[in-house]
């Protein structure tokens, strides 16, 4: 396990040296992005419009933040990360059409996206569930937000974070995907365990 | 950490219920007997448990996350650990809600048949929790499941949901358990086979534990309902996640099946957050009722690490107790 500090916009090349079990702490901009905003997105990228902001080489929190204004400006006051499954059906596209490299959430994600990181160069980071107070106290700013008409957990909130983490990385750019390899291993246990109780399978 | 931080209002003497009451009426919470009174002392200490909940996890939560940081052998689920940790830390530095899912709101109440008001308390935990949304303030989390509209004040039909118990006394003991949705979605019930007894309830459970994976924020608390009914079951799973983790069931036999239980689940390999690990459930807390002959209803009730709980007495004369966030 080695520790890692990087910065925004990062690089395919630097997104290669993590590995799955790696701790990862990202600065620069993050922006929130949950089924709605990644949905919009990819329509924008369908039909040839640009996006308010360019996605490459920043990383994407699945998140729906609590946000409060306080006279003109944002803030956040917590902001834990959602299960990223349901993220699933549009991460591949996502990664391959906006060359974003580190997603953040909870709960890991599939086949798809794991494939789509060893093919154009990114990385899941896991963040614990419910750290929302250590999660909220790494984003320094707001810069800006984006489609509030989405609501504002489904909204874009561009953040400007310092070491956001730590972040386990969970898929890395390499096919290796803890959480599947966790999955296979409770899999293999099951027989231990049903045999330890007395039960059959 | 200071438990007492940012909370001036929590308070054990008469005295210091004035200092409670300070924002709201002094002349109110003076008029013992009086309907307006009683009701907005229990307005005011439910308030006051549900701040402390959502910030504060009880001590005995917090030692067995500490303990289980140390014993944790698998990295990933180490680093989750210490996050979870640090997390807890800074909650109580910043006074902000520990999860940005505070939950459904849900109160048991034990009424002391002799209390004073008690067909007043309903309103009171309704206004408390519509004063925590904004003071505190939590999460909007209550929806109507026809139209999908969020009532944005944590109240709507049934909810928060009120488990009453009427007890002998004067007294009013209330908690306050704001239960969050990712462990929530995996609570299962099941209609065993009466025939394969005790047995029947250890794959159950096992395999809900295998099956909700890192969906339900793991290290979770286990309550686990056996008997009664298909209702009863969950009731008496929920209820048992009440009970404190390092308070030993007082029945061996069932001690025993909880302990048995719990190096089980410990044994699939899920690990904090499902990253891999040793640290699957922090304890399994079983609850049982007579059953009917021909059914064997089994529950369990998942919460998160975040395992959120807090209680108070009121007692006869007015003062306050608060019985798991101990402030002097």
């Amino acid at each position: 396990m080695a520790v890692y500090k990087f910065k925004t916009p990062m690089s395919e090349e630097e997104i290669r040296k993590l590995k799955v079990n790696d701790v990862l702490y990202v600065s620069g901009t993050m922006f929130t992005a949950r089924d709605q905003a990644h949905k919009r997105a990819l329509e924008y990228f369908k039909r040839g419009k640009t996006l308010p902001l360019n996605l490459e080489g920043l990383t994407v929190f699945h998140c729906g933040p609590i946000v409060k204004k306080k006279d003109d400006r944002w803030i956040i006051v917590a902001a834990g990360p959602t299960t990223s499954t349901r993220m699933e059906i549009f991460e591949d596209e996502f990664i391959k059409n906006f060359k974003v490299r580190v997603i953040i959430g909870k709960g890991g994600m599939g086949k798809r996206t794991t494939e789509a990181m060893a093919k154009y160069g990114a990385v899941y980071g896991a963040f614990t569930g419910g750290a929302a107070i250590l999660a909220a106290r790494a984003i320094k700013s707001v810069k800006s937000v984006e489609w509030l008409d989405l609501g504002m957990p489904e909204a874009m909130w561009i953040l400007e974070v310092e070491e956001f983490g730590p972040l386990t990385v969970a898929i890395d750019s390499h096919g290796n995907n803890l959480f599947m390899e966790v999955q296979k291993n409770v899999e293999e246990n099951k027989e231990i365990i049903y045999h330890k109780l007395g039960l059959s399978p | 950490m200071d438990p007492n931080l940012g909370f001036p209002t929590t308070i054990r003497t008469k005295h210091k219920v004035r200092v409670i009451s300070a924002s709201i009426d002094h002349k109110l919470i003076k008029k013992r007997g009086t309907l307006v009174g009683t009701s907005n002392i229990v307005e005011n200490v439910a308030f006051n448990l549900i701040k402390q909940a959502v910030i504060y996890l009880p001590e005995d939560v917090k030692q067995a996350l500490r303990k289980a940081c140390a014993e944790e052998t698998s990295e990933a689920g180490k680093t989750q650990l210490k996050a979870i940790l640090d997390n807890i830390d800074l909650a109580e530095k910043y006074q902000a809600p520990i999860c940005q899912d505070t939950g459904t709101i849900i109160f048991y109440i034990k009424a002391g048949a002799k209390a004073k008001d008690l067909d007043k308390i309903e309103e009171a935990l309704m206004k408390a929790t519509k004063r925590a949304t904004v003071e505190v303030p939590i999460r909007p989390n209550a929806v109507n499941p026809f139209t999908q509209k969020n009532s944005g004040d944590n109240t709507g039909r049934l909810i928060p949901w009120i488990n009453w118990e009427i007890v002998p006394g004067e007294d009013i003991e209330m908690t306050v358990l704001p239960k969050g949705g990712g462990a929530e979605n995996v609570c299962v019930m099941g209609m065993l086979v009466p025939g394969e007894g005790i047995t029947g309830v250890k794959k159950f459970v096992v395999d809900a534990v295998m099956k909700a994976g890192a969906k339900p924020c793991p290290p979770n608390i286990l309550g686990v309902g056996i008997g009664g009914g298909s209702d009863i079951a969950m009731k008496i799973a929920k209820k048992a996640l009440l009970r404190p983790l390092n308070v030993p069931n007082p029945d061996p036999e069932m001690a025993k099946l909880e302990k048995e239980i719990l190096e089980a689940v410990n044994m699939t390999g899920i690990g904090p957050m499902g990253l891999g690990g040793k640290t699957t459930v922090l304890s399994v807390n079983i609850d049982y009722a007579y059953r009917h002959p021909a059914s064997y209803p089994a529950a369990v009730a998942f919460n998160c690490w975040a395992s959120r709980r807090a209680t108070a007495r009121i007692n006869a004369d007015e003062t306050v107790e608060y019985l798991i966030h101990k402030v002097e």
